[in-house]
């Protein structure tokens, strides 16, 4: 849970996080486990046809929440269940306190609910004298350490065997092995007696199916039949966004939400519950069963236009899953009661902008998550549409307002990067990179080496290297991004030179600026849409058929990002549109538009690895060309094991969060010695960064290539000779 | 021997992915005689509850069958005969603690998933399931869908019925909670066989 006030004291906890080595190592082994186990139970199936079905289904659904509720409530109460609305948390606690207190129950055994996490049931029903057992294994384990879960699927994935042995002993009585079989059967004994001695269970569920009143509960360990079986009463708590009209809903939503949340076909069990069903201990030969429903902001979030979508969640947890910045502080400080990507969403709707105002600055925005996502959740864009938003409420902070002044000024921003290089010069002791960080920004940021502004930026050089082809195929205008421009000249020069043997006619718009990716990670929403404009007016001034970039990031923001952010401008929204068709990445357009021919390159051999950045693997979908371009340049292919798992860097992220930044970092440097390479080429110059200067910092032998340099160094004609 | 079909070996291939362990069976009194033998020749059912003392007559081992005929039960009680095995067909309650073997019928099976589908509306078949140490459920081979939406229109029925209290079991109780380690049997069954009967 957050209760750090302030972005400082949410740094320190996580710093706390960083140092546990136990929670690194689980976690590090998960993520690969993890993503191995998912592709393979997902094989033979249509993954993405599945998933848009099921968004599409959940938001037909959420448009008609209210009338589904009435449907199921008027099946229910037929079937002889009371029905509840509960506007609020508290409501819905004291809702089931009351149920308690009329039904004379006294003992309660609960069945894993991230809904009554969310209303945090358990201190409410404590606090009126009443005894609550969770049952299943992981959320009792917590219970009895009085935590939050650190996961939404496997709560205690924090806690080792030996953390869980201590605990049982202390429970117990009695000295308990830390042997995991035996510490389950542990449990099993103990929780029997549980259910025994209970006169109330709680349950919650995946499904609430309108036109039968059923309930569905997915569960692997069984805990949720017993809890619905043995107890006199039940009570399910269940959020309004569980409705759905049919059975055919949750078998289509239960293809899914197993797979991608321990990669199995099916959880052991699926019950499906309607009406009161037998009960051998009551006067009438039925249990008393209630079914609370809980608002808790549901109906208002479902009417949203943007945020409608977070209701989709069938809370998998596979957002967390696979979330770099998950893996390495862990749940406790990545989430405030819902976990992940979903988790600092949800807990700006349901626990409040106090609660999510650090939580949604620590997304790195590598787009993971989004690709997971069991209902195509655009989670990242929703992150930062919160981030803004709460920055809105209370106020920008200074840095972000000073870069929303100097970028949205391209002389102003131009002029300083130009100075910046005269002055930088004590830094750089002459090399190419910043040896010595000034003052404050040196703390936590000495995991790489940063590199120098250019000497000369590529908008300086275009003129004397602009290429005169004979017969162009294609018209090209580059936009080159700031750092390309004016950190990395080398490798649009190198991208041009690969460039200037095909038949493509290439311009350098002038007046082109920061593609506003930043902007949008700083949540300043208004200067991106200033950029964004600045932009397309300048590739308007001359027509071109693509808009090449060989930054990954910048060609990602320009083709999503950039409708988005003015699809309400009505001047500029087709413009956009337009604009962002025309946006390609080098690779792309070499490969996919102009099949580059393996003629061009002599290739040494040399052992190479990919590193796939974000934004293009997950951001423009790309994922073969760069493979196949390193194959035609004659280079060998040494693929790595987590080829497309973020390098740390996510821009202002790594500049904001850098202990996190360096741990990312640290693992996929691994992960590239791994591969024995001796060149890694990647096609963005964030993460050519941000891995050089990890390499640099290391020492590691590999060298560091933007693709296009790797490229123009195997041609068989380095200098462009024409007749 | 029974030939095997298409959906029945996926069946079988999904339900032992599972760990489930799948045996086919020609009759009725073949699977009482398998579930029998397996009785013997596991170990007493040992869950003693939290606090309390091992039961006097631990010794004994229970068979929980509520589903059978008359003569069904006749006729597992007549191979339990001197086995210090005791058949029941209802009142589980009283043996919360723990029953060896739970013994029931299954509605469907569904063979992308190797999952049984159980109508449990009746409490005894619900325990039967949930505290028995080793489940062994009885499949006949002609329930055997495809995919769980094949079954649908069967689902919806019982769905619409009340009250209903409808399982689809694949494979032992399991949980992974602590590092992730597999285990098996945490609240239900350690183990789950099917018996796969040809025809009535």
């Amino acid at each position: 849970m957050q209760s750090a006030r302030n972005l400082k004291e949410y740094k320190k906890e996580i710093k706390g996080a960083l140092g546990n080595d136990f929670l690194r190592d689980t976690l590090d082994r998960f993520a690969v486990a993890y993503r191995t186990g998912r592709t393979k139970v997902f094989a033979g199936l249509d993954v993405d046809g599945l998933v848009g079905e099921i968004a599409a289904a959940k938001d037909q659904a959420l448009k008609q929440m209210e009338s589904l509720y009435e449907e199921f409530r008027i099946h229910a109460e037929k079937n002889g269940v009371h029905v509840h609305l509960a506007r609020t948390a508290a409501d819905a606690n004291r809702i089931i306190a009351e149920i308690a207190r009329r039904t004379d129950s006294k003992k309660i055994v609960k069945s894993k609910s991230m809904t009554a996490e969310e209303t945090l049931l358990n201190h409410h029903l404590e606090a009126e004298g009443l005894e609550v057992t969770e049952t299943d294994l992981g959320e009792w384990i917590i219970q009895l350490r009085h935590e939050g879960p650190s996961h939404m699927v496997m709560p205690a994935i924090h806690l080792s065997r030996y953390q869980v042995a201590d605990l049982f002993t202390d429970v117990t009585g009695k000295a308990q092995d830390s042997e995991i079989e035996r510490l389950v059967k542990v449990a099993r004994r103990e929780l029997r007696q549980k259910y025994i001695e209970a006169d109330m269970g709680i349950s919650g569920a995946n499904f609430a199916i309108a036109d039968t009143g059923t309930i569905g509960l997915t569960t692997n360990e069984g805990n949720a039949r017993l809890v619905t079986t043995l107890p006199r009463v039940h009570v399910a708590l269940i959020g309004l966004d569980k409705l759905m009209p049919t059975l055919h809903d949750a078998l289509r939503i239960n293809q899914v939400l197993p797979r991608n949340a321990t990669g199995q076909t099916i959880t052991s069990y699926v019950t499906w519950i309607t009406g009161p069903n037998e009960c051998a201990t009551t006067e009438s030969g039925r249990k008393e069963m209630h079914i609370v429903f809980l608002d808790n902001g549901r109906v208002q979030l479902s009417k949203d236009p943007v945020f409608s979508q977070v209701l989709r969640c069938v809370r998998c947890g596979a957002c967390a899953n696979v979330c770099p910045v998950y893996r390495m502080v862990g749940g406790h400080q990545y989430g405030h009661i819902y976990i992940g990507a979903i988790g600092l969403i949800s807990t700006y709707f349901f626990h409040g902008q106090e609660k999510a105002k650090n939580l949604v600055q620590n997304c790195i925005n590598c787009g993971a998550c989004k690709e997971v996502c069991a209902a195509g959740i655009d989670l990242p864009r929703l992150i930062k549409e919160i981030h803004a938003r709460i920055q809105d409420a209370t106020g920008h902070p200074l840095q972000g307002q000073l870069m929303s002044i100097m970028l949205k000024n391209r002389k102003l921003f131009h002029g300083l990067l130009r100075s910046a290089r005269k002055v930088q010069k004590p830094l750089t002791g002459g090399t190419s990179y910043v040896r010595h960080l000034p003052f404050i920004f040196a703390k936590g940021h000495d995991f790489r080496a940063l590199p120098a502004i250019a000497e000369t930026p590529f908008r300086d050089r275009w003129k004397t290297i602009q290429p005169a082809p004979d017969a162009p195929r294609y018209r090209v205008a580059l936009f080159s991004g700031c750092v390309e421009d004016f950190v990395y000249p080398e490798q649009l020069e190198a991208g041009v030179n690969v460039l200037s043997r095909l038949p493509v006619a290439l311009d350098f718009p002038m007046h082109q600026t920061c593609c506003g990716l930043p902007l949008q990670m700083m949540g300043e929403k208004g200067a991106a849409r200033k950029v964004a404009i600045q932009n397309i007016e300048a590739f308007e001034q001359q027509y071109c058929d693509y808009i090449l970039t060989l930054c990954a990031s910048c060609a990602s923001h320009l083709k999503h990002a950039l409708p988005e952010i003015l699809v309400d401008d009505s001047d500029m929204a087709e413009r956009a549109r337009r604009f962002a068709a025309k946006v390609i990445t080098f690779s792309q357009f070499i490969q996919n538009v102009l099949d580059i021919d393996p003629a061009l390159f002599k290739g040494d051999g040399r052992r190479v690895t990919y590193h796939a950045p974000c934004h293009l693997c997950r951001g423009m979908g790309e994922r073969r060309a760069p493979r196949a371009l390193i194959r035609k340049a004659g280079l060998t292919f040494a693929p790595a094991l987590e080829e497309e798992t973020c390098c740390g860097f996510g821009g202002t992220y790594s500049g904001k969060f850098p202990e996190i930044s360096a741990r990312i970092l640290a693992r996929k440097l691994d992960d590239i010695e791994a591969t024995g390479a001796d060149l890694l080429v990647t096609e963005c110059p964030g993460c050519v960064m941000q891995l050089r200067g990890g390499v640099v910092k290391r020492g590691d032998r590999v060298e560091v290539l933007h693709i296009a340099e790797a490229l123009a160094g195997s041609l068989l004609k380095p200098v462009d000779e024409k007749p | 021997m029974i030939p095997i079909d298409i959906t029945m070996a996926l069946f079988i291939e999904k339900a032992e992915a599972v760990s489930a362990i799948v045996q086919p069976v020609a009759t009725l009194q073949e699977a009482l005689e398998y579930t029998v033998r397996l009785c013997e020749q596991k170990e007493a059912c040992q869950l003693v509850t939290a606090g309390g003392e091992p039961p006097p007559e631990v010794c004994t081992k229970t068979i929980a069958a509520p589903q059978l005929s008359d003569d069904q039960k006749t006729a597992l009680e007549t191979l339990c005969r001197d086995k210090a095995i005791q058949v029941l067909d209802h009142g589980l309650r009283n043996h919360l603690a723990g029953i060896d073997i739970g013994l029931t019928y299954t509605d469907f099976g569904i063979a992308d998933t190797g999952t049984l589908v159980i109508d449990s509306s009746r409490e005894e078949i619900r325990l039967a399931t949930m505290i028995s140490e080793i489940h062994v459920a009885l499949l006949h081979r002609e329930n055997i869908r495809q995919t769980s939406y094949d079954l649908e229109k069967e689902l919806a029925g019982y769905l619409g019925q009340s009250p209903n209290y409808t399982a689809f079991i694949t494979g032992a109780s399991r949980t992974a909670d602590i590092e992730r380690v597999l285990a098996l049997g945490v609240h239900g069954p350690l183990e789950l066989h099917i018996l796969i009967l040809e025809g009535n």
